[in-house]
């Protein structure tokens, strides 16, 4: 296996956009990045796509080769990678290990997600597909009440509070009122995220992420080469993927997601560096109680500890760990294709000093961990300028 | 070891649903842990308002459409 750097970004905003269909929004964050990466079409060796209802949300399948064809990439393989909430993480693990084996040189990996043409409800039901649709989503469950279901029994064992919960949603939201590119771009109080309108109990509307349209794009090449495309590239230094059960009943303990410390186990040893190692990290906030496990199980608190390690601080921008400096799903959005490459996206633009009024002055080496469904996909990305 | 008895391993009470719920809201969903073992997701039933708690004793009253719902017991 060969070396492998990001070499190319290019995203849109996230937000609702009436006017714009999912191949525009493709298009736009695919071209950005070939641009970003000084890299024509005739370029790039492969396509893949992240994407997790396209058919469902605007009725069209066969998705990869009807966005790469209109972005100029002609005849080379263009495959969809569908995961849930962790279709583009996926995509981005699947486009690395092409490039690592040396199958091929430049891979684009482009995930969007088209999901504001639909009322609530609807979005509603789509998303309840990534659940076990013949058990808990027949039963009534919607996505946020399994998150609130995890929440209520991660309350009742480790003491987790309303409180803890809602010092997520005030710490992303000021970290997204300083991304031109997130959707709200509001800040909260702990008085608004406490009392916000009941979704699924105990979590409310300031726990759960947007519902959002957007795309997001990154080029892959050798890092051997990578200096023939930018003067800044960044390097994969360990990545993995790894899965589990779809339903949340089948997990012997809903607190953990075996997925995330399966994965970051194998990230942090191909990488060779630990939790305490990591500078920032962008992590997957479906919803509040999400970013207080990954915390814990990616190793940066004990279990249990998420909750107080983000009332702490440790996790705001002026923190030790600054945790989705970008806003996370909860403040930049969350067109639920194009998170995990987002991720990768924003952890770039940190580790180039280019994320503006909230660039942290350490990132030289950053994680990114994208979910997928109550915990049944996990990908884990860690990234260096080293 | 019965499969029509067991205890609250989590809950939630949901406010916001998809059409079909929608006439249901709120209602309230739990993950029991049969007396038989495993674990299986229901819906709770409560005439009076009440609602489980985690560690609470319930027994299944009925299946709906393959759903089990299930009530509180002493």
């Amino acid at each position: 296996m060969r070396p492998v750097a990001v070499i190319g970004i290019g995203k849109t905003p996230f937000g609702a956009f009436p006017g714009r269909d999912l191949r525009s929004l493709a298009v736009e964050a695919g071209e950005k990045c070939l641009k970003n990466a000084h890299t024509a079409p005739s370029q790039v060796d492969a396509f893949f796509l992240g994407n997790f209802a396209g058919p469902l949300f605007v009725g069209q399948n066969h998705l990869a080769p009807y966005v790469s064809t209109a972005l100029g990439v002609h005849g080379v393989p263009s495959t969809r990678i569908e995961a849930a909430c962790a279709s583009s993480g996926s995509a981005f693990f699947h486009a690395y290990t092409g490039v690592a084996s040396g199958v091929y040189d430049t891979v684009l990996v482009v995930g969007v997600e088209k999901m504001t043409s639909q009322p609530t409800p609807k979005v509603t039901e789509i998303l309840a597909g990534a659940g076990d649709c013949a058990g808990e989503i027949k039963a009534g469950s919607t996505f946020a009440s399994l998150f609130a279901m995890i929440a209520r029994r991660h309350m009742h064992e480790f003491g987790t509070t309303r409180e803890h919960l809602a010092a997520v949603a005030v710490k992303n939201h000021a970290n997204g009122a300083l991304n031109p590119d997130a959707q709200m771009r509001k800040v909260i109080t702990m008085e608004q995220a406490m009392n916000g309108k009941p979704i699924a109990d105990p979590l409310n509307l300031y726990d759960c992420s947007l519902i959002s349209d957007g795309a997001a794009a990154v080029l892959l090449a050798p890092a051997e080469r990578a200096r023939e495309y930018t003067d800044k590239p960044v390097r994969v230094l360990g990545i993995a993927q790894a899965s589990d059960f779809v339903a949340l009943e089948q997990k012997p303990d809903i607190t953990t997601f075996p997925a995330v410390r399966r994965a970051s186990g194998k990230a942090y040893q191909m990488a060779g560096v630990g939790p305490a190692d990591i500078q920032l990290a962008e992590l997957h906030d479906c919803f509040t109680i999400a970013e207080i496990i990954a915390i814990e199980d990616l190793g940066f608190a004990p279990r249990g500890e998420g909750g107080p390690f983000t009332l702490e601080g440790h996790t705001a921008r002026a923190g030790d760990k600054p945790i989705n400096t970008s806003g996370g799903l909860k403040s930049k959005g969350h067109p639920v294709g194009a998170t995990g490459v987002a991720q990768i996206c924003d952890l770039v633009l940190q580790m180039r000093c280019e994320a503006g009024e909230r660039q942290v002055p350490r990132h030289s080496l950053g994680l990114a961990q994208n979910l997928g469904g109550s915990g049944a996909t996990c990908v884990v990305a860690i990234l260096g300028t080293v | 070891m019965s499969d029509a008895t067991g205890t609250i391993y989590t809950e939630t009470v949901i406010y916001s649903a998809t059409d079909a719920f929608a006439a249901a809201v709120p209602y309230q969903t739990a993950i029991v842990t049969l007396d038989s073992g495993g674990r299986v997701t229901g819906r709770i039933v409560s005439a009076h308002g009440e609602r489980v708690r985690i560690d609470d004793r319930v027994a299944r009253v009925e299946f709906r459409d393959g759903v089990p719902f299930f009530r509180k017991i002493a």
